[in-house]
């Protein structure tokens, strides 16, 4: 069973009385598939292109060419060098040392081991804190902008929760007027600076507005920009400054967004980030095509930061909570 | 950090130095390091196995011949069939010989494609063509505001439609106005689309269809892993496109997807993004891209970059001044601007070989070139012709003008003498200490 939305956010209090969540109103224009359809329609493409090639390997015999294709699978999903020399070899000895037997123990202690790597650290939210600060940065294209606005709505539908929007990209062209829509999509606060206002600025009215209209979350959204630019790297650290200094925990939480296509390149970048804002948490974009998304497993494996929330899609609720095992049996099944 | 391949090579291949020929063994100890690092470079695995093969092939029975060592030998072979896959010589765009030259972008979601329409507008109308850009994605918020800001930016003709109107429609209007209005070019901006969305990738067709553009342009991220391949593989599938722009090459992603798609599709890779600024878009060069994804710099761009910033006129009034010891504090600031106009100092310096490796996690603060820039500007016309002037109170003031400090003052003229003394030398012939002088720059 996938992991729901109050499986991901701690809150305090009570579900309404009747017990049962309220029912989210319908995004606008949105086309709707049942609640897991489109996860799971994406998550079979990953699984069939993978099928065939663990399947022809783990119920033959055991050769060198059987780590071998197992390896290219895991290659092929961008999990990279030395996270699948890790579990292949793990497996390997596994298998020589006869605790497996035959390919579906193999096949099932193999989806463990992945599931037990993308599980790492805290993978849930803490929304309890009033205002809940939440800052997102990423690469240029990686779906910032978009992760929020579906975030602000799922918070403000699903949750209940106000929610203000703060447009810390302040860089691309139009970026605040694409938050600016989202705002009204979700119904929620929306704060911009005046013209070449700085990010750290706009964080600051931000949660300065929430502090005193009583909001329950600010979501800052930031430009977006490649970990080698120290200077922009700089003035993200400078982001985070500012907002610890309205509020000493926050921000609560800060979530690095990684597009699902890279490559071995989001290694680089979650280590970067990591290093600049002390990231807390992955939102894994753009699983809908056919990229695997396995550089979150890297990730995971080298870095210790979990992925907390995936996106599947264009629409508001292709937002949703990740879940390690269904990730883990996606990537090899 | 990364080791580049070229040091892993040279590493693993180093007893075979004065043995004569390369045996099998060492060749399979190389070609372990050369699959490694080209899946650590996101080349996608089928082409990796391919490519290897094929090195091995040349590689075995090689001799030991020149002035190559045996890791150098292997490197060459490797960098000359990495270079003969990605394509020889550059490609360029197909213009129309009746103009409106109809350009159309596409790619996924995130890739850069309405920074790269305003690029290549700028670029194209840098070499004089008359440009329009047209705003068919009507799904993204906000996309067609962001293509009219960027067009305002390099000053080119935008048509758009809003985000009501069908955009097969809007592109059909688009062509039909610029051909009315007598434009060289015409790009067509698409929204971003995943390649196994059956209804976008249909209606990119359809576009194709109503527009008939004489390039199809696929913008694909350098930081694209094995996907690179489907993706690729899906758009020439459909719209059969005819080059491909790379994004964010500015970042340190290997940028194996190039490799993966040209590999792949065929198709060449016409263009290079490389900065957020619009001005950082340039043709691509096979044998320069062999090169980063080897991790062996990239001397080249290096050369045709100092080349293009450089205004010779300048250059031939700086060399007569070097000659006659005239070379001035004014001077001084002018290479300072000229070298600051190829861009941010890293990025030239990551373009070096060997350099790259030594100097990356060096932090090169811009903010120190605003500040002797500063100091100098604070200065009198008088004392910057005659820097020897700059005494105590002048110091002071100085210091004060450009809101630094005297000891600042000092280190700047400290510096624009030992930099008077290598130009002198190189003036008249003698090649200076580069080596030193980069320790000290480094500090």
């Amino acid at each position: 069973m996938a992991r729901d939305w109050s499986d991901i956010f701690i809150v305090d209090g009570q579900p309404p009385a009747d017990g049962r969540q309220p029912e989210a109103e319908q995004p606008p224009g949105t086309r709707r598939i049942g609640r897991f359809a489109r996860l799971r329609e994406s998550l079979r493409k990953t699984r069939q292109a993978l099928q065939s090639e663990i399947q022809a390997t783990l119920f033959e015999d055991l050769s060198d060419e059987t780590w071998e294709r197992l390896e290219e699978a895991l290659i092929y999903a961008d999990v990279g060098t030395s996270t699948t020399a890790k579990v292949v070899a793990q497996l390997e000895q596994e298998a020589t040392e006869d605790k497996l037997t035959g390919g579906q123990e193999l096949s099932d202690r193999l989806v463990e081991l992945l599931t037990e790597i993308a599980k790492t650290g805290d993978d849930r939210i803490d929304l309890r804190a009033e205002p809940t600060v939440i800052l997102v940065a990423g690469v240029n294209g990686t779906g910032k902008t978009t992760t929020l606005g579906k975030l602000a709505w799922h918070l403000s539908k699903e949750l209940h929760r106000s929610v203000v929007l703060a447009a810390g990209d302040t860089f691309r062209a139009a970026a605040v007027e694409q938050l600016e829509i989202w705002a009204q999509r979700a119904g929620v606060g929306f704060v911009k600076g005046g013209l070449g206002a700085d990010s750290a600025s706009v964080a600051f009215d931000a949660i300065d507005q929430a502090r005193r209209q009583g909001a329950d979350v600010v979501l800052i959204d930031t430009a977006g920009r490649l970990h080698t630019q120290d200077n922009l790297m700089a003035e993200l650290t400078k982001v985070r400054r500012v907002i610890a200094k309205q509020i000493p925990e926050a921000p609560h939480e800060t979530l690095l967004t990684v597009d699902a296509t890279t490559g071995q390149n989001g290694l680089r970048q979650a280590q970067m980030f990591a290093e600049a804002i002390d990231v807390t948490g992955i939102v894994l974009t753009k699983l809908d095509g056919t990229a695997k998304g396995g550089i979150a497993l890297a990730i995971a494996s080298e870095l210790g930061i979990p992925v907390k929330l995936i996106g599947v899609g264009e629409q508001l609720e292709d937002l949703r909570p990740f879940d390690a095992g269904e990730f883990a049996r996606a990537l090899v099944s | 950090m990364f080791e580049s391949l070229g040091e892993k090579l040279q590493a693993t291949l180093a007893d075979v130095r004065g043995r004569g020929t390369l045996t099998e063994d060492d060749i399979n100890a190389a070609m372990r390091e050369i699959r490694l690092a080209l899946l650590e470079a996101d080349v996608n695995f089928k082409v990796v196995r391919s490519f290897t093969s094929s090195v091995k092939e040349k590689a075995l029975g090689a001799d030991i011949v020149g002035a190559l060592n045996p890791g150098q030998q292997v490197i060459k072979i490797v960098s000359d069939e990495l270079t003969e896959l990605m394509g020889g010589a550059a490609g360029d765009l197909a213009f129309s010989p009746r103009p409106p030259t109809i350009v159309l972008m596409a790619g996924l979601q995130g890739s850069g494609k309405t920074t790269a329409t305003g690029k290549l507008a700028r670029y194209l109308k840098g070499q004089g063509s008359s440009v329009a850009v047209a705003a068919c994605d009507v799904y993204r918020p906000a996309a067609v505001e962001q293509l009219v800001k960027v067009a305002g930016q390099v000053g080119v003709a935008v048509y758009e439609q809003g985000t009501d109107e069908n955009p097969v429609k809007i592109a059909k209007w688009a062509a039909e106005r610029a051909r009315s209005e007598g434009k060289d070019v015409l790009i067509v901006d698409t929204a971003g689309r995943l390649h196994v969305d059956t209804e976008l990738m249909d209606e990119l067709a359809q576009i194709k269809q109503a527009i008939k553009p004489h390039d199809i342009l696929l913008v694909v991220d350098a930081m694209t892993g094995q996907d690179a391949v489907n993706v690729a593989e899906q758009f020439a599938a459909v719209v059969d496109f005819d080059g491909v722009v790379m994004t964010k090459l500015d970042g340190d992603a290997r940028g194996g997807a190039a490799l993966s798609v040209k590999a792949v599709t065929g198709k060449p890779i016409l263009f290079a993004s490389t900065g957020e600024k619009l001005d950082q878009f340039e043709r691509f060069y096979p044998d320069r891209m062999a090169q980063r994804i080897l991790g062996m710099g990239d001397v080249m761009t290096l050369i045709e970059k100092a080349q293009s910033g450089y205004d010779e006129t300048q250059a031939a009034e700086l060399e007569r001044k070097l000659r006659k010891s005239e070379f001035d504090l004014d001077d001084f600031l002018d290479q300072m601007r000229q070298i600051r106009r190829l861009g941010p100092l890293k990025s030239l310096l990551g373009m070096i070989p060997g350099i790259g490796a030594e100097l990356r996690n060096v932090n090169i603060d811009e903010r120190d070139f605003d500040r002797l820039q500063s100091i100098i500007l604070s200065m009198t016309p008088q004392e910057r012709r005659h820097p020897e002037l700059i005494k105590g109170s002048r110091r002071l003031r100085i210091a004060k003008g450009s809101g630094t400090n005297v000891q600042a003052v000092k280190q700047l003229i400290k510096q624009f003498e030992q930099s008077r003394k290598v130009m002198r030398q190189v003036a008249q012939g003698k090649m200076p200490d580069l080596g030193a002088l980069m320790r000290q720059g480094g500090r």
